[in-house]
């Protein structure tokens, strides 16, 4: 980005009382006078340093560069919401408290509904937008900030209530992005430094930043709207460096009255933006779309697969690092089916005995990375729920030999268990399950959230 | 109506839809910050705040003073521009952003990565130099080309006409 602070001591305003040329803060009160209102004209100089006016001096920022960013930002974070608010659905948390990581949220899950299992890729989808496209927002949030940090150094810092309630919504609407940026971008990297779980950090974040983002969007809606109309895209995409202008002098701030020369246009400034989203996708994007693309995917977590073979694709987490031993899954595994007929124990040649169906199902997981669909077998979970003589259970609890840690108990719902397509499968493409993906058995279920696909599976327990 | 109208701007300093929407927006954000903030106040309302003031105080004048000194050192061609800044910011810029969203791989921070997924996080630091190399040739071979085209364009002259030719100043350049 074009970062023209200051640009030598000769080139800044001498005198030391004044703030820079005309930029008189409109709305004032009165002249000095009284003993108080000296005090006040003194608060009202700038101390030195980027609180004056002739500090920032790039002659790109203004209004219009702004607002493109904030239109990239308005739409990209738009999307973002909706995806986040999806993913939050996608865990069916109010089918009980161990779906349910946030039960406090109150009236923040107040449009939660069952997800649903069609199509096959929707989570996939989802999550593969909502991490791809905040990974390649980050140049966009970061241009759009250094567009308006000669804001943050406004003197004096307020001066009506109504500036310094609104400083204390954009510090939660900047702490916020950023907060929601870091949270995401640092999990999906398995960098565990936030303070506390992933999951309420970054869902109740979101709402105080998505509080923020609104207010901001109503109050800045119109003057991005008739910034952007000010000046003609094409007018910038024709300007080059040399013939690069300040925008002319107005209120928002943003146009320096001291511009530097410009080193670079408008146009290459979006163009360096774009170029970083670009590079960021393709080094990304990869681990989402799977098949011959994840191998471009060079500085994500799954941009490869972890072997060659049947097993040979992405793994969420090891046996090994679970805890789930070798004693676990050999041969004293049993599965234990629960319901109103009591319960039936099966081994795995028990249920190998049984009719086996397919199903081609991704696994996706909320840290956005999936692996390309897969051949699943073994036995349908509705056929496993009528066994259970509770054909029309409501839901499902899904236990694991993995012994504590998230999700080794979930909770499936009914349309759920009722999808033909939804197995506990005993093999993947023709062969047994490897260990890391499940082995003697696991659920595989459509455009269910990874972690709920759960692996080693020791009991059902089919509810009304 | 239009005199607590008037009264509110003067008193509050903004219309009334101001007022709504900022009641709004901090309603909602309290609400959702009494369950962010439960049990771990302090650190919450850190990573919180220490985001906005990292950004602004820390990596908005770190990068602002390493443009500046990149100009200050490569100095000014004679056409009053610096004429190879560009090709140092990109490289430097683009290769600089794929650290900051990756570096937890690139810097192998990552504790239970190589458990959880059974791959190695050895190669991020390979391919992120890889890219890092990749992006300042690619950036020199354009800066070459450039210089290239730049002398076959330019037709033969007398070399007394070369002082003349100088292109003019950029407008509302210098201060």
């Amino acid at each position: 980005m074009a970062h023209d602070e200051q640009d030598g001591p000769a080139d800044r305003p001498t005198g030391s009382t004044r703030a820079g040329p005309p930029r008189r803060p409109p709305g004032s009160p009165g002249s000095p006078g009284s003993p108080g209102q000296r005090t006040a004209a003194l608060f009202r100089t700038a101390p030195p340093g980027p609180f004056r006016t002739g500090f920032w001096r790039s002659p790109i920022r203004g209004p219009w560069l702004t607002s493109v960013f904030g239109l990239v930002l308005l739409a990209g974070i738009t999307i973002e919401f909706l995806t986040g608010l999806f993913s939050y659905a996608a865990y069916n948390p109010r089918l009980g408290p161990v779906n349910d990581q946030t039960p406090g949220k109150g009236i923040l899950g107040f449009y939660l509904f069952t997800w649903p299992t069609h199509p096959y890729w929707l989570y996939r989808l989802n999550q593969g937008v909502h991490v791809t496209l905040g990974v390649v927002l980050v140049p966009v949030l970061l241009a759009k900030l250094w567009s308006v940090v000669p804001k943050l150094f406004t003197w004096p810092p307020t001066r009506t209530p109504a500036q310094a309630i609104e400083r204390v919504s954009l510090l939660l609407l900047v702490g916020g992005a950023l907060f929601e940026f870091a949270t995401g971008i640092l999990n999906i990297q398995l960098h565990y430094i936030f303070p506390g779980s992933f999951y309420t950090l970054h869902f109740y974040g979101a709402w105080v930043f998505i509080a923020a983002f609104a207010a901001h969007v109503a109050l800045r809606l119109g003057i991005m709207w008739r910034a952007l109309r000010a000046i003609r895209l094409i007018t910038v995409l024709r300007t080059d460096t040399a013939r690069t202008e300040p925008e002319p002098p107005d209120s928002s701030g943003l146009v320096t009255s001291t511009p530097s020369r410009p080193t670079m246009s408008r146009r290459g400034a979006l163009a360096l933006t774009g170029a970083g989203a670009l590079v960021l996708m393709a080094v990304t994007a990869g681990q989402s779309i799977g098949g011959a693309s994840r191998r471009t995917a060079l500085l994500a977590p799954h941009g490869r697969n972890p072997g060659r073979g049947p097993s040979g694709f992405p793994v969420n987490k090891t046996a090994a690092q679970v805890g789930v031993t070798a004693a676990d899954i050999g041969p004293a595994w049993r599965l234990r089916v629960h319901g109103p007929a009591g319960t039936r124990t099966f081994t795995r040649a028990e249920l190998l005995a049984m009719p086996q169906h397919q199903a081609a199902l991704p696994i996706a997981c909320v840290e956005g990375w999936s692996a390309d669909d897969q051949q699943w077998s073994g036995l349908r979970l509705a056929d496993l729920a009528a066994l259970a003589g509770m054909p029309h259970a409501a839901s499902v609890e899904v236990q694991s030999v993995q012994r504590g840690g998230a999700f080794s108990t979930v909770l499936l719902a009914a349309n759920q268990i009722r999808n033909p397509l939804s197995l506990l499968a005993l093999h993947v493409n023709g062969a047994d399950l490897s260990a890391d993906h499940g082995f003697p058995a696991r659920v595989i279920v459509p455009a269910c959230p990874g972690v709920n696909n759960t692996k080693w599976v020791s009991d059902l327990t089919f509810r009304k | 109506m239009n005199r607590l109208h008037r009264r509110l701007l003067r008193s509050y300093g903004a219309r009334p839809v101001h007022l709504l929407a900022m009641a709004g927006c901090l309603a909602l954000a309290a609400y959702a910050a009494l369950q962010l903030l439960a049990g771990r106040t302090l650190a919450v309302a850190a990573w919180f705040v220490g985001a906005a003031l990292v950004h602004d105080l820390v990596l908005v004048p770190l990068y602002s003073t390493a443009d500046l000194t990149a100009r200050r050192t490569l100095g000014r061609g004679h056409t009053g521009t610096t004429p190879y800044l560009n090709h140092l910011r990109v490289p430097v810029y683009l290769s600089g952003l794929l650290l900051l969203v990756w570096y937890p791989l690139i810097l192998r921070r990552s504790q239970p990565y190589r458990g959880d997924t059974a791959l190695s996080e050895d190669v991020f630091l390979t391919h992120w130099l890889l890219i890092t190399a990749a992006l300042f040739a690619a950036s020199a071979a354009h800066l070459a080309l450039r210089g290239l085209l730049q002398r076959l364009r330019r037709p033969p002259r007398p070399p007394a006409g070369d002082t003349a030719k100088r292109p003019a100043p950029p407008p509302g350049g210098a201060s």
